[in-house]
């Protein structure tokens, strides 16, 4: 199938985008890997407006209705369930739906593909018990899931704190919530007065905290979190003012802020930036959300961080930027004008500098016997070999030790082998590149690749 | 580990799957991991040291949710929805990849 532009990700940004190409009258085909659209914020917004958990995710949550309504309704092509796993030039894009594979064509490609958790690894986090926050707050979403037994939440940033309080209004029930991050600095603080042009995103991060506090199971201020038990999570451990704790565990949530998700913009040799702040690669793009291949867009999250309502303002901006490029006869200066998406957008990204200052990653070393490599099950302490015996490069360090070899591709240890790399070689962690990644993006089966010799390419 | 808020709520499951040949029931809107983390044994083993892994990520990027599902293996559980009948089973050793 031909089509203007092949839009990935449905969720906040590629839907934006999707509506406002579809309604200046291009072809228009979006993908996801999901089986409905919303995105990670809004996952399963249609299916959930009648279940019981409804309420309890929040406004943010309920808005996405609106959004989804609005994407059904503009006449795009949606694949849902179908998984994008190589794009060529010309734009071919690859996907997978089903178990069998197509390729479609298009002018123009948006990644609006958006984001994960970052991973940190430390003791025991492979045990079967210890999973993301993110991963949590999806089985809720998604079949109304919630942990049972001693659930403990560990991390920092906004979504632990948006979880426990969902999970706390379902009557779920938390052992006790670590929160790992950083006393605010003093230069945290200094990005307050921006923060109140988003008044209430700011009001709503402190009834979280508030509502926490008052249940008593707030504890801060600790080090060096493990997870113990034979083949399973029984204990959670941490240091705190030089004693050691131990706790009963049965499922230990983790999460430490998100990054973008970047392996289909490497793939393609898009050029990326480096956000020493928050640690991520971004790919760099111009006003219009293209990056440095012309015809590839980028908007929402897979340009960095910035939370829905960011993503929905980039997704409409990159969506007259594509419009712009396909020449269609447009004024796209005029139309980003009239909807005065800079406005929106400084609105909508108001509260980011102050919550990247106050969710910094940790920068605490991985110990040498900590699972860096979940798939290949590589320890910090062999790369750190690896990487004492080579050049300071990832690719290296991959060739000696299957880091990174495994069905994630690097995906989960990426940024773990970057920079013990760095630390190895005493260098700035931006200095030292990411994993060269290479298509395709997820493995795909001989099986899903035969099925390719029955369309036209 | 998990349970579902809507078994409180309904006298029936809204379908029956079968794990590791055992009948289970199962709720709308629930993938293919969160059998995998409700059932004890179906957890993939690693080709490695042949440990056993939960699903992690439920998002698609860890790929500790494999399993083999109608009798495909290397079926990634989070990104797949439950339907009525479907038979999963353990995934173990390596993914095949395609080049
Ligand atoms: C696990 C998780 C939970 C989150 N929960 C919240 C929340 O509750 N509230 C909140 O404010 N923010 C949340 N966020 C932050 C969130 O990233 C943004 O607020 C918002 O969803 C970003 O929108 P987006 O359109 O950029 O990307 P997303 O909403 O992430 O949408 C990207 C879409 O692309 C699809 N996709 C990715 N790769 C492929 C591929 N190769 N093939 C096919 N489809 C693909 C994904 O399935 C997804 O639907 C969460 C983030 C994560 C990672
Ligand atoms: S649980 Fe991580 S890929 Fe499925």
């Amino acid at each position: 199938m031909n089509y203007d532009v092949v839009v990935i990700g449905a969720g906040p940004a590629g839907m934006a985008a999707a509506v406002k190409l579809a309604k200046l009258g291009t072809s228009v085909c979006v993908v996801d890997e999901q089986p409905a659209p919303g995105g990670q914020i809004w996952r399963g917004v249609e299916r959930n407006a009648t279940s019981p958990v409804f309420n309890a995710l929040g406004e943010d949550y309920q808005k996405g209705s609106f959004a989804t309504a609005a994407f059904h309704a503009a006449g795009i092509d949606y694949q849902p369930s179908a998984q994008v796993w190589q794009i060529e030039d010309g734009w071919k894009v690859f996907l997978t739906a089903e178990g069998k594979s197509r390729c479609i064509t298009a002018k123009a490609v948006l990644l609006a593909n958006g984001a994960q958790e970052r991973s940190v690894p430390f003791a025991g986090w492979t045990l079967p018990g210890v999973m993301t926050v993110g991963a949590a707050q999806i089985l809720l979403k998604s079949g109304g899931m919630l942990p049972e037994g001693d659930v403990w939440i560990a991390g920092a940033g906004p979504l632990p704190l948006l979880y426990a309080t969902q999970l706390l209004e379902l009557g779920g029930k938390v052992a006790g919530y670590i929160d790992t991050s950083q006393k605010p600095s003093l230069k945290a603080l200094s990005h307050l007065p921006a923060a109140w042009r988003d008044f209430p995103g700011l009001m709503k991060g402190l009834r979280w905290i508030w509502k926490l506090r008052r249940s008593g199971k707030l504890i801060r201020g600790i080090h060096n979190l493990r997870a113990t038990g034979e083949g399973q999570l029984c204990q959670i451990e941490w240091e705190s003012k030089g004693n050691t704790h131990k706790r009963d565990a049965g499922v230990l949530l983790v999460h430490e802020g998100v990054v973008p998700r970047i392996h289909e913009t490497m793939a393609l040799g898009c050029d990326h930036d480096w956000n020493d702040q928050q640690k991520y690669f971004a790919p760099r793009t111009d006003e219009w959300g293209q990056t440095s291949r012309k015809g590839i867009f980028v908007a929402g999250d897979a340009g960095g961080i910035g939370g829905w309502k960011a993503a929905t303002v980039s997704g409409e901006i990159a969506g007259f930027g594509i419009a712009r490029f396909l020449n269609i006869g447009i004024d796209a200066e005029k139309l980003r004008r009239d909807a005065a998406l800079d406005d929106r957008r400084k609105r909508a990204t108001a509260l980011r500098p102050l919550l990247d200052a106050l969710y910094a990653p940790p920068q605490t070393p991985i110990a040498d016997d900590v699972v860096v490599c979940r798939c290949e099950e590589v320890s910090a302490g062999r790369i750190r070999e690896a990487a004492r015996a080579s050049a300071p490069d990832v690719g290296a360090v991959k060739a000696a030790t299957r880091c990174g070899m495994g069905p994630c591709q690097g995906r989960q240890c990426g940024y773990s082998v970057q920079a013990l790399v760095a630390e190895v070689n005493n260098l700035p962690v931006g200095d030292v590149r990411f994993f060269n990644i290479r298509p395709p993006l997820k493995p795909v089966t001989l099986g899903e690749i035969a099925t390719l010799q029955d369309v036209e390419l | 580990m998990f349970r579902s808020v809507t078994a409180g709520l309904k006298e029936q499951a809204d379908m029956t799957v079968y794990v590791n040949g055992v009948a289970t029931p199962a709720w709308d809107g629930e993938t293919v991991a969160s059998i995998l983390l409700r059932v004890p044994n179906v957890g993939r083993q690693t080709p490695v040291s042949g440990e056993t892994r939960l699903p992690y990520c439920q998002m698609g990027v860890c790929f500790e949710c494999l399993a083999v599902v109608d009798g495909v293996s290397s079926v990634q559980g989070c990104l797949t929805p439950l339907k009525n009948g479907m038979r999963i089973e353990r995934q173990r050793g390596r993914r095949e990849v395609g080049q």
